[in-house]
């Protein structure tokens, strides 16, 4: 046996064996080359199963070799590699980032815990994507939730922990419902493999347990994706983590939990056309238009712009979930290269934001008054990315925006159609009026002060932002792949 | 060199030039020395490609596939061949002209300026030379950002509120409008390029026709139709080489550029005859023509009068697009680089004596002809070719656009163009008369004791004068390019 027969299980394994390795090493910097190094290691390994998939198709990993259903099984396909190489790409970018950043952010005794909960996290968000099993999901669900409310209370100052109290509770409930759902599920099927789920469900759709089984596991996933309304943990998290953990959970978090999503109320609910028949779909595109209109006019409105970012995370969820909510694979499909798209963009903006507060210990509007002139590059890298969330052509959000507009013209929902596109240009005014405070105010005291942030922030906060346009520029690998994990989802409801 | 290198050339050189400005922005001479030469170098490119044009070729270049299926692709026409034509051809003249101006007026962060300017000449090429849809959005809305640092140019409050008007409606008629029509056309005829004739023929439904239109009229803001001409005259807080170049000649145009490229490439004229036309929107310029004027006249500012009088101009082509006659549509496009010599000489005009005798309003400006000659009487001419009489350029297009009226029987156009002839008259010719025969005013705040701007201003405003003129005598080249795009024998 070779090792790249264990990819499967190393990916999720060796960032989890990471994280004592970095307890016990306490030294920030050999802390913060394992856990980088790892990242990386998990980039390759990641990106070696999209290859492997690309040009074999999908395929199982028996875990322990218990065969499946009894064992666990690992399940690759389009959609789960696609999110692996999204989540262990945007962890290495990080974990470049991550060195200068903590080292100014968080006190020198506890940096080492960061960056052990940094792979802990990655190991839990990779776990969720390549799982087959839905209680597996379950454990890795809490594994990265766990570590990612220590991971925010780490943050600057003490509403951080008030922050971190409201996310662990809400996500705590979120995990319950989740577990519920999985719980009512098994109940009625006697399995928590999610193939033999798909299989065995639509016989029993009918009942009201597997009926109040889905709703559990709707609300459960909603509020990790913090969908709206049951985003209200979200916008304080984002706001007072430290810098790179905002980065890496505003490009992943939220991410993958619209993939369990994806897994397992298109996967696996999908195939008994209950999505359709309960207005699930409707209600879904309900809420998506509200979310996405409603979190970018709050995000106007914000001073702390971190909390701005925030709230158009909210609004970019619901892009994605109008992609879903449409139940065809064009939708689907513009949905999943929105993840990419969006991943890309926003962590982007929130380590451009970073650098701002390295020097400038501040990311509020009015102190940002003429930064543009004194960190040309990190502003750039911000208006680049920015330009992006309105989707300007050549940059990656053009291409989410073009193609959630053609699925939602090719079901002829002309009203919402109309609804996305006002709802970018809320973005225009959001993202707007933080550029004309950066390059267009005179300088403020504070920001006088400022210098160009550290190479070792710029290159990572550029290389997210180069992938802006680049993935812009030529959007036709992202599309493929998105097309084709959408047509691997879309299998069961297809039928 | 092949006309693929040309191709890339054009659009390359500008965007090259960048380079060198910003490395001289300590030495003024050199850095205007290398936006003027590399205007030189654009506009022998495009001369050379309009050899090739002129000759039956239709030279492509494809740059990269962008969204699977949609590449980005550039192939010349005539049409846009024209607008290439104005574009880089005026950009040298308007780079004499700033050297002239943004020195006498002492303005701030001129490298940027040049900077920027030379971005949107790339930009403006790129759009007359785009061979599909998606091509010409990405260069439209680049365009659309490229221009919002020379708007704001001052910095000032009021120049940042400008700003926010200009983004606003140009983003946002391009977003809600633009990009829906693009993208339902997408869906509906499965490619986006530009095919003579149209690309809609047998696939769009008949209701959807008249919509579809609608969406890509109205959202294209750069045409100013009313009611999103608001962000013309909040431009003009833009130094006036801007308003002069961009908010005369390249922006503008480009956004009635695209209106008839859509009507001819998109849609074609046969498919929009069958459909007996879409009047409304052709009421709606009619009305824009008229209304604009009617503003126009109660402007005292000249920037904001010249403003105006562009948006009423816009319209005359989307007029003649919109009357959907093969003769009408030929004057639309000659009326594009038509009325560019013209508005430019104009806005180079207001400039100059801005910068003489810091005058902005028009009744400041009694007696001024006399301090000035050279402009005045520049803008004299300016301001024949747009109220359209001979020997200016503004006949030869008015005279399509009316004759095509006049020959698929839309009388209600011959009355609009005929009613904004004597509206254009009555507000250009009282300047012109109080310029040369009125009394000069002392009024405190101004000093007369002046007398021509710098020479570069001067030269660049006889320059095109002289062109106006030139082009009423030869206008053999526009006419040429207006009937390849409507298909006449030349």
């Amino acid at each position: 046996m070779t090792i790249s027969e264990h990819l499967p299980a190393l990916v999720v394994v060796l960032p989890l064996m990471a994280a004592p390795a970095c307890v016990m090493l306490r030294h920030p910097f050999a802390a913060w080359l394992v856990a980088s190094g790892t990242s990386w290691l998990c980039l390759l390994m990641s990106a070696l199963l999209l290859r492997q998939v690309a040009d074999h198709g999908a395929f199982s990993y028996q875990l322990g070799n218990w065969a499946a259903p009894w064992g666990i099984e690992y399940r690759i396909d389009m959609a789960s590699a696609f999110i692996l190489v999204i989540v262990s790409a945007i962890a290495a970018v990080v974990s470049l980032y991550a060195r200068a950043s903590v080292a100014h952010e968080i006190e020198q005794s506890r940096q080492y815990l960061f960056h052990a909960l940094f792979v802990v996290c990655l190991s839990g968000l990779l776990g969720i994507a390549i799982t087959g099993d839905a209680f597996n999901l379950f454990v890795f669900l809490e594994i990265s939730s766990l570590s990612t409310y220590a991971m925010v209370a780490l943050g600057r100052d003490r509403r951080a922990l008030t922050a971190a109290m409201r996310y662990l509770v809400l996500g705590t409930v979120g995990a319950t419902f989740y577990v519920i759902g999985v719980g009512l599920a098994y109940m009625m099927t006697g399995t928590l493999n999610m193939a033999d789920l798909a299989a065995r469900l639509p016989a029993v759709i009918h009942t009201s347990t597997a009926q109040a089984g889905l709703a559990f596991l709707v609300i459960g996933i909603g509020l990790k994706m913090a969908a709206f309304p049951l985003h209200f943990w979200l916008p304080d998290a984002y706001a007072h983590a430290p810098s790179a953990a905002s980065a890496f959970l505003a490009g992943t978090a939220t991410k993958v939990a619209v993939y369990a999503f994806l897994r397992m109320v298109v996967g696996v609910f999908g195939a008994t056309g209950i999505l359709a028949v309960a207005a699930m779909a409707d209600m879904l595109m309900v809420v998506a238009v509200l979310g996405m209109v409603v979190g970018s006019a709050v995000a106007i409105w914000q001073t702390d712009i971190r909390r701005a970012l925030a709230y158009s995370s909210v609004a970019q969820i619901g892009y994605v979930l109008l992609g879903i909510s449409l139940l065809t694979e064009a939708g689907l499909a513009a949905g999943i290269v929105h993840l990419f798209n969006h991943a890309v963009m926003k962590s982007a903006l929130f380590l451009a934001l970073g650098s701002v507060f390295l020097r400038l210990g501040s990311v509020r509007i009015a102190d940002l008054a003429g930064i543009g002139r004194r960190m040309p590059l990190s502003m750039a890298a911000f208006l680049v990315a920015g330009l992006s969330m309105i989707g300007v052509p050549l940059t990656v959000g053009f291409v989410s925006k073009w193609y959630l507009v053609e699925a939602i013209l090719h079901k002829g929902l002309w009203p919402v159609a109309v609804l996305v596109l006002l709802s970018s240009l809320l973005a225009v005014v959001y993202v707007w009026r933080v550029v004309e405070v950066m390059w267009f105010a005179k300088p403020s005291a504070l920001a006088l002060t400022a210098v160009e942030a550290p190479l070792s922030m710029l290159v990572p906060t550029w290389m997210l932002a180069g992938a802006a346009v680049w993935f812009g520029v030529d959007a036709t690998g992202t599309m493929a792949v998105a097309r084709a994990a959408a047509a691997v989802l879309m299998t069961g409801v297809g039928q | 060199m092949t006309p693929q290198t040309l191709i890339l050339l054009a659009l390359a050189i500008p965007v090259a030039c960048i380079g060198p400005v910003l490395l001289a922005r300590r030495r003024p001479d050199l850095r205007e020395a290398f936006s003027l030469l590399a205007g030189i170098a654009t506009f022998a490119c495009v001369l050379l490609l309009y050899g090739m044009v002129a000759a039956g070729e239709r030279p492509e270049l494809v740059l990269g596939e962008m969204l699977p299926g949609l590449p980005l692709v550039l192939r010349i026409e005539p049409l846009g061949m024209l607008f290439a034509l104005i574009a880089s051809g005026l950009w040298p003249v308007t780079t004499l002209y700033a050297i002239g101006y943004m020195r006498g007026h002492h303005e701030k962060n001129q490298t940027r300026f040049y900077a920027f300017f030379a971005l949107a000449i790339s930009c403006a090429l790129g759009i007359a030379f785009s061979g599909n849809m998606l091509t010409l959005f990405v260069f439209y809305e680049a365009l659309t950002i490229g221009t919002f640092p020379l708007v704001t140019h001052a910095g000032t409050k009021a120049a940042k509120r400008a700003g926010r008007v200009y983004l606003g409606i140009l983003l946002g008629t391009s977003v809600c409008f633009l990009l829906l029509a693009i993208v339902w056309t997408w869906t509906i005829a499965g490619t986006l390029d530009f095919v003579p004739g149209g690309i809609l023929a047998g696939k769009v439904a008949d209701w959807a026709v008249a919509p579809l239109l609608a969406l890509y009229v109205f959202g294209i803001g750069k045409a100013a139709l009313m009611p999103f001409h608001r962000w013309l005259p909040a431009a003009m807080v833009a130094p006036t080489p801007v308003s002069a170049l961009l908010h005369a000649v390249a922006v503008v145009k480009a956004g009635v550029f695209t209106v008839l490229k859509v009507t001819v490439h998109i849609f074609g004229l046969d498919l929009l005859n069958a459909g007996g036309g879409v009047p409304w929107l052709a009421g709606a310029a009619g009305f824009t023509i008229i209304a604009a004027s009617l503003v126009a006249m109660s402007k005292d500012n000249l920037k904001a009068r010249l403003a105006y009088s562009t948006i009423s101009q816009l319209s005359y082509v989307v007029l003649g697009a919109m009357i959907l006659a093969p003769l009408s549509v030929m004057g639309a496009s000659i009326h594009i680089a038509a009325h560019a010599f013209g508005k430019i000489t104009l806005f180079f005009a207001a400039g100059a004596v801005m910068v003489a005798s810091h005058k902005t309003e028009i009744s400041q400006m009694a007696g001024i002809g006399r301090r000035m000659p050279w402009t005045m009487g520049a803008f004299a001419v300016g301001a024949l070719s747009m109220i359209g009489l001979p020997p200016t350029a503004g006949f030869v297009s008015k005279w399509y656009v009316l004759n095509g009226a006049v020959e698929s029987g839309h009388m209600a156009a011959v009355g609009v163009v005929i009613v904004s002839t004597l509206l254009n008259a009555a507000y250009f010719l009282p300047i012109i008369h109080s310029a040369f025969f009125g009394e000069e005013k002392h009024d405190g705040d101004h000093r007369n004791d002046h007398g021509e701007a710098p020479l570069p201003a001067v030269a660049a405003l006889v320059i095109t004068a002289t062109a106006t003129v030139a082009f009423f005598v030869a206008p053999d080249w526009a006419i040429g390019l207006g009937g390849d795009l409507v298909g006449r024998a030349r």
